[in-house]
């Protein structure tokens, strides 16, 4: 009752709350460019743009990334992101009758809480009226949860949205062959004892062996760390580049997680289990350590190894997004805005891992900014080999030329700003959590280090990729 | 070291063109001192690693031959004496081809047997070397690895393949009528067992590079790469060969055994040829199949086998010692050299002389969704052409539609296509029953009923629609295109494609052109048969074009023998064994009675009495009681569903007995019966090439093997008709066996010799009449023997 009351009445004073922000947004944009201006020489104008609403990040949380197979191994994917919602309600004390939606991502799915954003929602405690729903979009399904939120926000259909991200990989539906499905829902329509017999009598010992989720791309059945590999390979990525990247992402996130720089990561009490407080896959370690391993994927001469691949990981991730002028009539001091996004995709055997190269370029362009005008980046690791050869490929005019339609190279990335609070490498990967993780590290680092613009990419199964620009909310 | 780019190398080659201007000359040697001017092979060193690059000049694939063995040895002296180079790397640097064989020319310049066997043993001597170097080589395949190629692989100490499609393996000799004569048929079978390697060797089939993995043929495979810092072909090179080069630093250090470990299956039978008994049924067995499906009249295979055999009971030095003997003996026999003229026959028709069109076909409108149209969907839609496929009726278009499919679907059985491109394939076909889309499509072929009214009334209607540069191909066995082209506004772009059923199975397409058709226009359609993967003759119009025409006379002869008391499986046999691939009474029954009897009167129409012979009475009487053939389970024979075996027709005896002729005795011996079937056939080859409907011999030979199935030494068989009607699984089954390719009907008056085919006429003239007169050309070469088809 009391949200349909609210939506209604945030309703009504629709046009005239337009009208005000048009008259106003001059006079907030200056003074923010001047106070800017005072905190930081090189003055940057902001991206809010005419006629759209300025979309804000309250704030984000994550329950800490875990291997998968271990403490989380019990629980289901709703207990992950029951935890998240429940973490980021303490952390915003935003009141559960103001969200007027809940998006939740994820990529393996538990078939019993398909709508797993809803389930979790419930089990938070949210208020029964507000609708959620569950994207999907491999790596960058919570990144598609949030670009969601944002245009649900920007086209006035809503004011306040969780958006989230869920995977636990301890747990994967493993189902009976088609074979052996097809004769049981026979069995269920059967009516007499012989058309049972019938169809038991069809039974074969093989339509006992039990098919696996996909671990291979649907359309090219290749894995995606073989792809990588060959991604490796054709860029010329050596096996020690990739181990010296791999420990890199160890080391940075070993120093963040004891500089307490993690911020976003809220304690977890696993029923039945100890608290969980910090991601559990940092493991720094030596390059000779990781040079002993053998290749994971193309055996026996590949370059890709379990220590320079992304771990299987069990986590979930959910963040506050609202309106500007909501957020500051609850009285939050958001912590970044959410500014322009893009999707891109391509070919899925032999770009798959690439959409970072593509959809940097594209978003910088669409922004209006310049590589040196980001002082934040944040791609997400599924590979060493991945990111080396995404730096190599932007760092290339004959990709770009052949390969991107651009006369020259998009340029090389400057490694002190890029994912220095580590990465999906050493953080962990739960696919359907990790965009929301990327944003808020963009938006924490801004914080702390006083940078105003953070880009953020990620690639995804399918050949896809996701990148946005999220900008710091003056202080 | 023989054997040669194979037919099936052959529709590889376009896709050499594409990065051939980036040789791979300019690449770095670290510390190479080795760049001399040696023109095809050249090394550098890599650390303890010599890279032996092949790359032949201005070709687009490497063949083995004199000079290639040369340099290659020089280079291995230069590594065998290095103190610093402790293994080698063996590459090509041509995308698309490691080395598609040995030159064909030089076989084709040895007078006598004795010089190719000293070919073939200079080829084994340098092989043998390789096999025994003291420091391990690695051979590193992209591309087509062929014959000669294949036998050098396999001397090297170590294997990596790319798993491209473009990879392939084989030793296609056995289709040129020799053997691998480098060395091949000794080490095949001791790499990958004997009875996989009598597969390879007597079929000549070409070997994916993961089967090759699995067979124990290649030790590695590498993924191909796409694009990184370079194209991705010459990255993949790259990449194989610093793979490549860690395996032979492996080998050198002992971390690699050249040794494979084999399966439980490898080493039984492994253990298996270790029992005399064992191997000689396996001999027998092997022999038996080759004589049955040969019928003896190719000599290659036996001698392959013979060769083995050898090798295997009496030791490798008397092994090699029978394989360079027999393959001087093959080289030199006339099915060699009609099997090699049929391989540049094909090469041949794998161009288009006419020249690039000026637009590229890229929509695509099929008219008729009947066994002919859905067959020319299938060929087009899996290359990328967009297809509206049209009928009249949804449930003619759906069983066009799962036509399509069902072919697609068999690939993805085989393994040969994904699920997922099978799909994203069958995508590109359109159904419809309107003709919605037409003002897009670049050409429109029909495949609709064989009558002539019919035909007019779709190119009526469909020019109503269709742009102005679009093409109007008609898919007809018999109908003049000219006829057909009499009702179109713009006969320019009128032309025939006859494709031969089933489509996707038969290689051959017969492009039929008119007075009046434009040459972009034949250009426009060639280049859409070539991309469809066919073998193109380019015929003039006229009564049954080419292919057609030269079996009607032939059938009707058929008819006659049948009539004068010669049984139908007798028939059968006398055909087979002359070297057609089926039977002639089975082909009239797998072409359709009434088509026969349809084409039959169209062209004794049109032709008189050198079309006369049999009695047309008796193809109406088999029409009139339906016994059209194996459509409907009648015709000579009785067919049953799922049984192989078929019966003669009892019911046809009555029909025979109301149409006996006598026979004549002095012309109806087996040999005469065999004679007067093939000469009628060569007489109207030869008149097709008189009479200007055909433009070269050599398309004459490709047509009728491709297209009719030609016997050996001969031309062609007969499964034109079938167009637009029975797929003819049978026919199709004989083709698929490459075994049997043979030269046609120009090769054989060449082999034969012009005058006793003549002579032959002239006694069957005498007997029966007019139908046996020899053609004017044919009179002509007979008169000077030195006048050849091919010089």
């Amino acid at each position: 009752m009391t949200s349909i009351l609210t939506s209604t009445l945030k309703n009504l004073p629709n046009t005239s709350k337009w009208a005000l922000r048009f008259s106003v947004r001059p006079l907030s944009c200056s003074s923010q460019l001047l106070a800017l201006s005072a905190a930081q020489p090189k003055s940057k104008k902001t991206l809010a743009k005419p006629n759209m609403r300025n979309i804000v990040v309250v704030d984000g949380v994550r329950i800490p990334f875990l291997l998968s197979g271990t403490s989380y191994k019990d629980l289901m994917p709703h207990d992950l992101a029951r935890a998240a919602l429940l973490g980021l309600l303490q952390r915003t004390n935003v009141p559960k009758e103001v969200v007027d939606y809940i998006i939740f991502g994820t990529v393996i799915q538990e078939v019993k809480t398909s709508n797993v954003a809803r389930e979790a929602a419930l089990g938070a405690g949210f208020s029964d009226k507000t609708p959620a729903h569950t994207v999907t979009m491999a790596c960058i399904s919570s990144n598609q949860a949030m670009t969601t939120a944002v245009g649900l926000i920007a086209s006035g259909q809503s004011d306040v949205v969780v958006a989230g991200g869920v995977e636990l990989m301890s747990d994967v539906p493993i189902r009976h062959s088609r074979k052996m499905r097809k004769m049981m829902l026979d069995l269920n329509k059967a009516k007499t004892m012989g058309q049972r017999l019938s169809l038991l009598s069809k039974f074969r010992l093989n339509f006992l062996s039990p098919e696996l989720p996909a671990v291979a791309e649907f359309s090219t059945s290749e894995t995606m760390g073989h792809s990588a590999d060959r991604l490796a390979a054709a860029f010329a990525v050596s096996r020690l580049e990739q181990d010296e990247y791999a420990l890199r992402s160890h080391s940075l996130a070993k120093k963040a997680q004891d500089e307490g720089l993690l911020s976003d990561v809220v304690p977890f009490k696993v029923p039945g289990k100890d608290t969980v407080t910090k991601d559990n896959g940092i493991r720094p370690s030596s390059l000779e350590q990781l040079a002993k391993l053998k290749p994971a994927f193309i055996k026996p001469y590949g370059t890709v190894t379990a220590a320079n691949s992304s771990f299987l990981t069990d986590g979930a991730s959910a963040m506050l997004i609202m309106a500007e002028d909501k957020a500051l009539a609850l009285g939050y001091k958001p912590k970044a805005y959410l500014r322009d996004f893009v999707y891109v995709s391509q070919d899925p055997k032999d770009q798959l891992l690439l959409g970072p190269t593509y959809a940097t370029p594209k978003v910088l362009e669409k922004a209006g900014l310049t590589m040196t005008d980001i002082d934040v980046f944040e791609f997400h690791e599924a590979f060493s080999g991945q990111i080396l050869a995404n730096f190599k490929a932007m760092d290339s005019d004959w990709f770009a030329q052949n390969y991107m339609g651009r006369k020259t190279k998009v340029g090389l990335l400057p490694l002190e700003k890029f994912n220095i609070w580590g990465g999906s490498l050493s953080l962990g990967h739960p696919f359907g959590a990790t965009g929301c993780r990327l944003v808020m590290a963009a938006a924490n680092r801004l914080r702390k280090d006083g940078g105003q613009y953070g880009l953020v990419a990620a690639c995804a199964a399918g050949g896809q990729g996701h990148a946005m620009i999220v900008e710091a909310y003056p202080k | 070291m023989v054997a040669s780019r194979a037919i099936g190398s052959l529709n590889r080659f376009n896709a050499f063109r594409i990065l051939r201007s980036r040789g791979c000359s300019c690449r770095n040697f670290s510390g190479s001192s080795a760049l001399l001017a040696r023109t095809h092979v050249n090394y550098g060193v890599k650390g303890n690693v010599a890279v032996i690059r092949l790359n032949s000049p201005n070709s687009k694939v490497n063949t083995l031959n004199k000079e290639v063995q040369t340099e290659f040895m020089e280079v291995m002296d230069e590594i065998w004496a290095s103190d610093q180079i402790k293994s080698a790397v063996l590459i090509s640097s041509k995308p698309g081809c490691f080395v598609a064989g040995a030159d064909i020319n030089m076989l084709a310049s040895c007078k006598t047997p004795q010089e190719a066997t000293q070919i073939s043993q200079e080829g084994q001597r340098m092989f043998e070397k390789l096999e025994r170097s003291p420091k391990p080589v690695v051979a590193a395949i992209n591309g087509s690895c062929l014959g000669g190629g294949l036998e050098l692989a396999i001397a090297c100490q170590y294997r990596i393949a790319t798993k491209d499609r473009k990879t392939v393996l084989g030793v296609p000799e056995v289709l040129l009528g020799i053997l691998p004569g480098a060395g091949g048929t000794q080490r095949l079978p001791k790499m990958v067992g004997v009875p996989a390697a009598f597969d390879m060797m007597l079929t000549g089939r070409n070997i994916r590079a993961d089967r090759a993995k699995k067979m124990g043929l290649v030790d590695q495979l590498v993924e191909p790469l796409g694009p990184g810092i370079k194209p991705p072909q010459e990255r993949t090179i790259e990449y194989l060969e610093e793979v490549a080069i860690t395996f032979a630093n492996g080998l050198v250090d002992k971390k690699i055994s050249p040794k494979r470990n084999k399966g439980l299956m490898e080493k039984l039978t492994a253990y298996a040829m270790t029992i005399p008994f064992v191997r000689r049924q396996i001999y027998k067995t092997v022999e038996e199949k080759v004589r049955k499906q040969t019928k003896g009249l190719y000599p290659a295979p036996l001698k392959i086998i013979d060769v083995v055999k050898t090798g295997l009971e009496q030791g490798s030095e008397a092994g090699y010692l029978a394989e360079s003997q027999k393959f001087g003996e093959l080289a030199l026999t006339k099915e060699s050299k009609a099997l090699v003229g049929l391989y540049h026959g094909q090469v041949l028709c794998k161009k288009n002389k006419f020249g690039a069109p000026q637009k590229d076909v890229k929509h695509l409108g099929i008219l008729g969704a009947g066994l002919m149209g859905a067959g020319i969907a299938q060929v087009s839609v899996d290359k990328g052409l967009k297809t509206l496929l049209k009928d009249t009726t949804v449930a003619g278009l759906g069983r066009g539609q799962q036509q399509v499919f069902k072919g697609l679907n068999d690939k993805v059985k085989k393994k040969s296509l994904t699920s997922f491109e099978r799909d994203s394939i069958f995508s590109n076909l359109i159904g419809q029953l309107d003709y919605q889309g037409f003002e897009k499509v670049d050409m429109v072929i029909e495949a609709v009923f064989e009558d002539l009214s019919v035909k007019h009334k779709v190119l009526k209607e469909v020019e109503a629609v269709i742009p102005d540069h679009c093409i109007f191909a008609s898919n007809t066995s018999a109908l003049p295109i000219n006829e057909i082209a009499a009702v179109s506004k713009r006969p320019e772009k009128v032309i025939g494609m006859h494709y031969f059923s089933p489509v996707d199975k038969m290689q051959l397409l017969e492009i039929i052109t008119t007075e009046k058709t434009s040459k972009d226009t034949t250009a426009s359609a060639v280049a859409v048969g070539l991309k469809q993967g066919k073998v193109i003759i380019v015929v003039k119009d006229g009564p049954g074009f080419y292919t057609t025409r030269c079996l009607a006379p032939m059938m009707s002869e058929v008819i006659r023998i049948l009539q004068e008391g010669v049984d139908p499986k007798k028939l059968d046999s006398l055909t087979t064994g002359f070297g057609f691939p089926v039977g002639a009474a089975t082909l009239a029954d797998e072409v359709g009675v009434d088509v026969a009897k349809h084409v039959a009167e169209d062209l004794g129409k049109a032709f008189g009495e050198r079309f006369g012979g049999g009695s047309p009475e008796l193809l109406n009487q088999m029409v009139s009681k339906g016994f059209l053939g194996r459509k409907s389970g009648k015709g000579f024979y009785i067919y049953q569903e799922g049984s192989k075996n078929k019966s003669l027709n009892s019911d046809m005896d009555t029909i025979f007995a109301s149409l006996r002729l006598p026979a004549k005795p002095e012309v109806s011996s087996d040999e005469d019966i065999q004679y007067r079937v093939v000469t009628r056939f060569v007489n109207e080859a030869v008149l097709c090439l008189q009479d200007g409907i055909l433009a070269t011999p050599a398309e004459g030979d490709i047509g009728a093997v491709f297209g009719l199935g030609f016997p050996p030494c001969l031309g062609g068989s007969s499964a034109g008709w079938q167009v637009s009607l029975h797929p003819g699984a049978l026919i199709a089954a004989s083709f698929n066996k490459v075994l049997f390719l043979c030269p046609g009907p120009f090769r054989f008056v060449d082999l034969y010799g012009a005058q006793k085919i003549v002579d032959r006429l002239r006694k069957y003239e005498a007997a029966y009449g007019k139908q046996f007169t020899p053609c004017q050309l044919l009179i002509d070469h007979a008169n000077s023997p030195s006048k050849k088809f091919y010089q």
